[in-house]
């Protein structure tokens, strides 16, 4: 098991034939990843070292059975793009776009909502998301993710920042911890997936048996998430919050990013998280290894 | 981008709220010529980006042309809060008769569009919000049906805003949404938003907060950015497409990713420095973007030490190593560099590092980020 994508996931990528998404999306394949087809209107019958090119998700869909689209097309588009996919019938959608306005992450999270309940988007602007060993949509490198291992205990990884997540790949892999699943649900205002979401699937994922989570400053996505595993989560867990030190008013990269109004503070989501009975490093490595600890006790 | 409010009041016009007329001034003399445009008597009103203003004397009443050129003096150059006034703006005096607050902001945890009015503006909204809640009224907007007029009206009503000005507030709020999505707003805040006896609605202040990810569809945002108050260094890593923060500690730090940029300055901080700066470099760091990043800290005169901290995901280490290489032979630099490399061909690049013939008091490796944070903030003290 593993949580949102698995062996028989069929992915196809809208905009396989621009730069990223050729690059990214072939790195995917070698992984072992089922990508059947790429999408560029106005390409149909060309391909892309094997994987056939479609005019439209829908065409794609219909010839290849993809269940899941990797979106990496530019800002402009990408709204657009989501909404092509689901109403095509993709389930799942991951797309890698940084720099979508929050008026269209809004808009198009809404639009989903209404019009198309059972479709899941990962980001925009989200590394992806990788079950190691089965699957991996995005811009992770895989090599850096260690395989799950057959009887656990197995960790899943749920983060909002794309370096922090590889950073947390690489130290448990260095631990020799399994991984079942590691989601990045990226640095947005509004993003497609959140920390709760992927906190429900890995309580009932029986392949995950702990958690780590990696916030940062900004929003209350770790205060809701808190909440969450209060009531929710009963699997040991441990996490990391970036941006300690951050000034407020200063947008730390992420659009997301931001201390406002005394609001979205590292120390404010850390104490929420702590009485949740979550264990808090103060840095990524200490996160990981309290989750070796943790680990150890299984 | 924050706008000033005098911006902000521009940008209000061209969704049609009424603002008061006026005008931007640079000097005592263009402030006297917008008063007389605008008419007796006038309010000069210090554009800083800072809340606080009033009590600081940044705005003032003035009734002809000498008490124009008296409160103007005061007013540019004076200094609110470590803000330096560069411009006034100078408007008719409004006669008013109540003070309300409206605003739109996104909320991330509802995912949809708040609105917060209230029947007692003028105020910090903050402090209303502690003295007296119920005092302001949330409404959540979904953002695909947007705000209609009837709607606006009830949240009017349900505000407590006097009968005389609901149509005009109602009408106003509409406006005002329509501002805050089609002209991608973070933030569209209207404190206060007053009633004149005429019984005109009209915004006295504007505060508007853009969303730069939706620049490209904003051509008119061009002439904001110009105004940017930035300082030198940021105004070198806009030049090179970096995305910098300047702080004032004396550890430099460059690192790939926001979050792991972040985390940089935290674990800086944990060990008892502190960052001179917040500097993501991205996915690719190659010779050419280490070299900009480098020449940009470098510009910073009291960084004494700087922490390169790269994980390699797809970005290899021996390529990063390379271009740290490269750029140390293009830039002189006036402090030394502790590198922490890990992640896709660390060791590779740990080994270019070690053998590129560069004196091992300039250039310091290593493997962790906790060691590389400690030996740099240690050569930051020493310095």
């Amino acid at each position: 098991m593993a949580i949102f994508v698995n062996e028989n996931t069929k992915v196809l990528v809208q905009g396989l034939t621009g730069g990223q998404g050729r690059f990214h999306g072939l790195r995917n394949r070698d992984y072992g990843t089922q990508v059947v087809a790429g999408v560029t209107p106005g390409k149909a019958g060309q391909d892309v070292e094997g994987i056939p090119v479609y005019d439209s998700v829908e065409a794609a869909v219909i010839a290849t059975g993809a269940t899941a689209s990797f979106i990496a097309v530019p800002p402009k588009a990408a709204p657009a793009a989501i909404l092509e996919a689901a109403r095509a019938g993709i389930s799942f959608i991951v797309c890698i776009t940084e720099g979508v306005p929050a008026q269209d992450e809004a808009r198009v999270f809404a639009n989903l909502q209404r019009d198309f309940p059972k479709t899941r988007l990962l980001g925009p602007n989200c590394p992806g998301i990788i079950s190691p060993g089965k699957c991996n949509i995005g811009i992770t490198a895989g090599e850096i993710a260690a395989l799950p291992t057959k009887n656990g205990p197995n960790v899943g990884i749920v983060s909002r920042s794309g370096t922090l997540t590889y950073q947390a790949l690489y130290e448990l892999k260095q631990l020799n911890i399994g991984v079942s699943t590691c989601v990045g649900i990226g640095g947005d205002p509004v993003p497609g997936t959140s920390f709760v979401d992927c906190l429900a699937e890995f309580q009932a994922d029986p392949e995950t048996h702990a958690i780590i989570m990696i916030g940062e400053i900004g929003g209350t996505a770790e205060e809701e998430a808190a909440e969450f595993i209060t009531n929710h989560v009963t699997k040991p867990m441990s996490a990391y919050i970036a941006g300690v030190t951050a000034p407020a008013g200063k947008k730390m990269g992420h659009a997301g990013a931001i201390v406002s109004g005394g609001k979205g503070t590292a120390q404010g989501k850390m104490d929420a998280l702590r009485s949740a009975g979550v264990m808090i490093g103060l840095n990524p490595t200490e996160a990981c290894d309290l989750m070796s600890q943790i680990v150890a006790g299984f | 981008m924050d706008l000033f409010e005098y911006q902000g009041k521009q940008y209000f016009a061209r969704y049609d709220i009424a603002v008061s007329a006026g005008g931007v001034a640079l000097t005592v003399d263009e402030a006297v010529k917008q008063a007389e445009l605008a008419k007796y008597p006038v309010v000069i009103k210090a554009q800083v980006q800072v809340g606080g203003r009033g009590k600081a004397g940044g705005i003032k009443l003035a009734n002809n042309a000498e008490e124009v050129r008296t409160h103007a003096t005061n007013i540019l150059g004076m200094d609110i809060k470590g803000h330096v006034v560069k411009r006034v703006w100078v408007e008719h005096a409004s006669d008013i008769a109540e003070e309300y607050y409206a605003s739109f902001t996104l909320d991330r945890s509802a995912k949809r569009h708040l609105l917060m009015l209230s029947a007692q503006g003028g105020v910090e909204i903050e402090q209303v919000a502690v003295t007296d809640p119920t005092a302001i009224i949330k409404l959540y907007v979904n953002p695909i049906e947007g705000l209609s007029l009837e709607t606006a009206r009830r949240a009017v009503v349900d505000a407590r805003i006097s009968q005389k000005a609901i149509d005009g507030v109602a009408a106003m709020l509409v406006k005002l949404y329509e501002c805050f999505t089609k002209g991608d707003c973070d933030l569209a805040e209207i404190n206060p938003l007053i009633l004149k006896p005429n019984g005109e609605v009209h915004a006295l202040d504007a505060k508007v907060t853009l969303d730069d990810n939706a620049a490209f569809r904003h051509p008119e945002w061009d002439e904001y950015r110009a105004t940017e108050e930035l300082d030198e260094r940021e105004k070198l890593a806009r030049e090179k497409n970096l995305q910098y923060i300047g702080l004032d500690g004396t550890v430099g730090i460059i690192a790939n990713g926001a979050g792991l940029a972040m985390s940089t300055l935290d674990v800086v901080n944990q060990v008892g420095g502190k960052a001179a700066n917040f500097l993501d470099i991205g996915g690719g760091a190659n010779a050419e973007l280490m070299t900009a990043a480098l020449e940009v800290i470098n510009s910073d005169t009291k960084v004494k030490s700087i922490f390169i901290n790269i994980f390699g995901g797809i970005t290899r280490g021996d390529e990063v190593a390379k271009g740290i290489v490269e750029a140390m032979n293009r830039v002189k630099l006036r402090a030394p560099i502790v590198i922490r490399l890990d992640g896709t061909n660390a060791i590779e690049g740990r080994a270019i590092i070690a053998n590129a013939g560069i004196d091992e008091s300039q250039l310091i490796s290593r493997s962790t980020m906790l060691e590389a944070a400690r030996v740099a903030v240690d050569l930051a003290g020493k310095n």
